[in-house]
């Protein structure tokens, strides 16, 4: 769909004046596993300025839809587009899903959060579970691009549910890959050979670990001993993202801390995960509706296309 | 109380006016005071409970000009003295008083932009109407003339009528001025530099521009209609409006100036950084920040619970900490949004509280319960983390301090406890770091509010400041003048 022409004067146009500057339209869209998508979406401002680790906020209806955030899992200045991997958990991942090539996405902002520190620093091992992977691969690229070493965990349940094993595999100077249920690599959780590596001589410098929060709780208990400082990329319900609501918080070495504006990395010895998975939980109940309804309707419109 | 009509309102008012019409002789001023003061017809408080509708439904053409023929057109004006931007008071009344609504808003619009919002959202008995002669004659400044509601019938009446034609705008200077932020203080700028035939573009983090007018002040109180009209114009002037564009993350400040040709900027960024309490249990689920819980149902739509994808927490009793308007907006969305008691919960009397008289009377109306002289001293929850409680302290008055105010202390052994699902923390906002932190030498006070000098000018050149991000939270009109100054500097710096 083509923006609309510029017009002079019509009430309410205002929803339509970025789309000049910020068409925000898909460009590719990949399926990678049953419900892990991948989009490069057309973004050159974002594009332009966004560094690893940092993140958008999107939103696919003005009126009435949600915002969700989203990391950023590679981008392209010169080209202009930015990368987004998401997993079809609520209603906006699935209505999202439904877009194709061409689509436009009616909100893009950022690149929002503090960039993740990378230096050269030596042994970097970074975690990644699930759909983590995804945050985790321009931190993997960036790392190596400054010098270090970089090893890679990744974890799922399932085989069928890694995702970019290929382009982990060409970055990392070592991959380690686990599954709950053994189906590919070793049958463990991640923290079984992160401890593994932590107990190595020399330590590895530092530990990026990003994936669902209680893996994250874990890992961090698995470094503490070792005492090998432990990044965790928090990904809280957010608003605004842009420091204004607090509905992102989390509550780090006793202290508040907003997830959009200080994070969203933390130092994961000092997250407090448990009250972060309670927060998580605020909205469970409506969530699961939503949830059920987007089902619901899904299969009602495919019904319905199969009829027509 | 009991709720007078809006019809029974009308009736009285025309009755009143049309004997004095009749008698075709000048008012003296002793009968002039003799006028009945008009009451706001307002919607019955038990229907509105249920409704995100305005509540306040505005003046009948025969009430505006009756509470306008109330002012004695004292030469002094000290309504004028009260006002943060001026507008010369006793002169749009005496129009509206004689029914030149046209002439009216044509003074006010001398002084002011946004007349339908502030005649809305001003805190009138702290302003013109405290300075009121009427109000002093009968000792009361709730019988002051009520410039703000005749403001509001008058700017009103020229929207409806479709007589509010955007400003004229002088041949394009090619100079570019960049606006960030959408709130009062920038629409302003925006109006004033783009009349004198400049380009400016407006930059908004939100996806829908307005700033606190649109995601903090409720459609109750505010409209949304009206904040969108205001926006319409000056699109209708050419103002680009950029939404989902932070500035700092989607370009820095200095990038504006120094790569993409804009020849000055102006900050606009409110206050927008909620404070919490720093007491414990404050990240327990079920606490918010009033900014939170408002922007969810004002700008994400979550009262609307079929069509909004957004949630809200669905709460049964709700405590809000403050006295200020977000405390009692927050408490009458509480309301509306089906919770069975809310409690406003506030350290010092009903005295201090900030918030405008007009919306504490609403609060009450509309069943909010006051707890005044009481404070939060920790919020206890389950083990699922979620609220069962607020253990608060009562306090009471002591000496007064240097402001001449008595101090509230604490009662000592008071705590109690008071069940709740929900707490709502509206004790204030600092200001939004994020455009200092990636703005290299641009100078801030200690709590972050952006330092300028007196032509709205900040630390670095081009760059210029106002509204709440340079004062702190404060209040729409203010907003809007120190609006005016800084487009004022800015289209001189143009011109030369
Ligand atoms: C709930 C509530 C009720 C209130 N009630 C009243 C009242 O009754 N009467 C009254 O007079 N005042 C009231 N106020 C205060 C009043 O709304 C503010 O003083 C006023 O809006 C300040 O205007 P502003 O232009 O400085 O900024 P704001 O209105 O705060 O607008 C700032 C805008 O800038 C945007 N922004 C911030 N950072 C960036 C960035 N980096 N890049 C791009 N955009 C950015 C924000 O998203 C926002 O839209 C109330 C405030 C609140 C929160
Ligand atoms: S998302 Fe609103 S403050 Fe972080």
């Amino acid at each position: 769909m083509n923006a609309p022409p510029f017009p002079a004067i019509i009430p309410g146009y205002y929803r339509y004046s970025y789309r000049l500057i910020l068409m925000n339209r898909i460009l590719s869209k990949t399926q990678l596993s049953d419900d892990v998508f991948m989009m490069k979406v057309e973004a050159p401002l974002i594009a332009r300025e966004r560094l690893p680790g940092q993140f958008i906020i999107l939103q696919i209806n003005n009126d009435f839809g949600e915002r969700i955030p989203l990391t950023i899992a590679d981008a392209d200045a010169e080209q202009g587009w930015i990368a987004i991997i998401f997993q079809t958990v609520g209603r906006t991942t699935h209505l999202l899903a439904e877009k194709n090539v061409g689509d436009t996405i009616e909100s893009v902002l950022g690149p929002l959060g503090h960039p993740t520190h990378i230096e050269r620093v030596g042994t970097v091992v970074c975690v990644g579970g699930g759909i983590g992977v995804a945050p985790l691969h321009p931190i993997v690229k960036g790392m190596k691009a400054a010098g270090n070493r970089v090893i890679v965990i990744m974890g799922a349940r399932t085989k069928s549910l890694l995702i970019m094993e290929e382009q982990m595999r060409a970055l990392a100077d070592e991959l380690i890959i686990c599954t709950d249920d053994g189906s590919c690599g070793r049958k463990a959780l991640v923290t079984e050979p992160l401890k593994e590596i932590c107990g190595r001589e020399p330590k590895p410098a530092c530990v990026v670990a990003i994936g669902p929060p209680i893996m994250m709780k874990f890992c961090a208990e698995a470094t503490r001993p070792f005492g090998v400082r432990t990044l965790v990329s928090l990904n809280t319900i957010m608003i605004d993202g842009t420091g204004m609501c607090g509905g992102c918080r989390v509550t780090v070495g006793g202290e508040t801390k907003f997830v959009c504006v200080d994070g969203p990395e933390f130092d994961g010895h000092k997250v407090d995960f448990d009250n972060m998975m309670k927060r998580l939980k605020a909205y469970r109940r409506q969530e699961e509706h939503a949830h059920e309804q987007c089902h619901l309707e899904q299969a009602a419109r495919q019904k319905g296309a199969a009829v027509a | 109380m009991s709720h007078v009509t809006r019809e029974t309102l009308a009736a009285a008012a025309k009755r009143d006016l049309e004997a004095i019409l009749q008698r075709g002789k000048p008012l003296t001023p002793k009968e002039r005071l003799a006028i009945v003061p008009q009451e706001m017809p307002t919607q019955d408080p038990q229907v509105r409970r249920r409704t995100m509708s305005e509540v306040a439904l505005g003046y009948t053409a025969e009430q505006s000009r009756l509470e306008s023929l109330r002012c004695l057109q004292c030469r002094n004006a000290p309504c004028v003295e009260g006002c943060p931007v001026r507008i010369d008071i006793p002169a749009f009344v005496k129009a509206a008083g004689e029914g030149d609504i046209q002439a009216a808003i044509g003074i006010i619009k001398r002084n002011s932009l946004l007349p339908s919002v502030c005649g809305r959202v001003c805190p009138q008995e702290t302003q013109c109407q405290e300075n009121c002669t009427v109000g002093k004659a009968l000792k009361d400044t709730a019988k002051a003339v009520a410039v703000g509601r005749i403001e509001r019938f008058v700017a009103d009446w020229e929207r409806e009528q479709g007589k509010a034609l955007p400003p004229s705008v002088k041949p394009e200077t090619g100079r570019k001025v960049a606006v960030i932020g959408t709130g009062p203080a920038s629409i302003t700028v925006a109006a004033d530099v783009r009349r004198e035939g400049h380009q400016v573009v407006m930059f908004e983090a939100f996806h829908k521009p307005g700033g606190v007018m649109v995601y903090g002040i409720p459609e109750f109180r505010l409209p949304k209609r009206i904040v969108e009209a205001e926006i319409s114009a000056l699109q209708a002037m050419g103002v680009e409006v950029r939404t989902n564009f932070v500035i700092g993350r989607t370009r820095k400040l200095r990038d504006l100036l120094d790569k993409d040709g804009f020849d000055a900027a102006f900050v606009g960024t409110g206050a927008g950084l909620p404070k919490f309490m720093g007491i414990e249990g404050e990240n327990l689920v079920g606490v918010f920040s009033a900014n939170e819980y408002l922007t969810r149902v004002n700008l994400m739509k979550a009262h609307d619970f079929e069509r909004a994808d957004t949630p809200i927490f669905r709460s049964r009793v709700v405590a809000v900490l403050g006295g200020g308007n977000v405390a009692m907006d927050a408490a009458r969305t509480a309301v509306r949004l089906g919770a069975e008691a809310v409690h406003i919960v506030y350290r010092r009397t009903e005295k201090e509280m900030p918030a405008r008289i007009e919306e504490v009377g609403h609060a009450k109306e509309e069943g909010v319960i006051f707890h005044l002289l009481e404070n939060a001293k920790r919020i206890v929850g389950d083990e699922q983390g979620l609220v069962t409680g607020m253990e608060c302290l009562r306090y009471e008055l002591g000496e007064p301090d240097a402001s001449g105010r008595r101090r509230p202390v604490e009662v000592k052994g008071s705590e109690f406890i008071m069940p709740v699902d929900t707490v709502i923390v509206a004790i204030g906002n600092d200001s939004n770091p994020l455009i200092p932190r990636t703005t290299g030498g641009l100078q801030v006070t200690k709590w972050g509010n952006i330092i300028v000098d007196d032509t709205g000018k900040t630390s670095i050149d081009r760059i210029y400041a106002g509204g709440d991000i340079v004062l702190g939270a404060a209040t729409v009109i203010l907003a809007m003048g120190e609006g005016r100054r800084a487009a004022a500097s800015i289209n001189a710096l143009l011109k030369g």
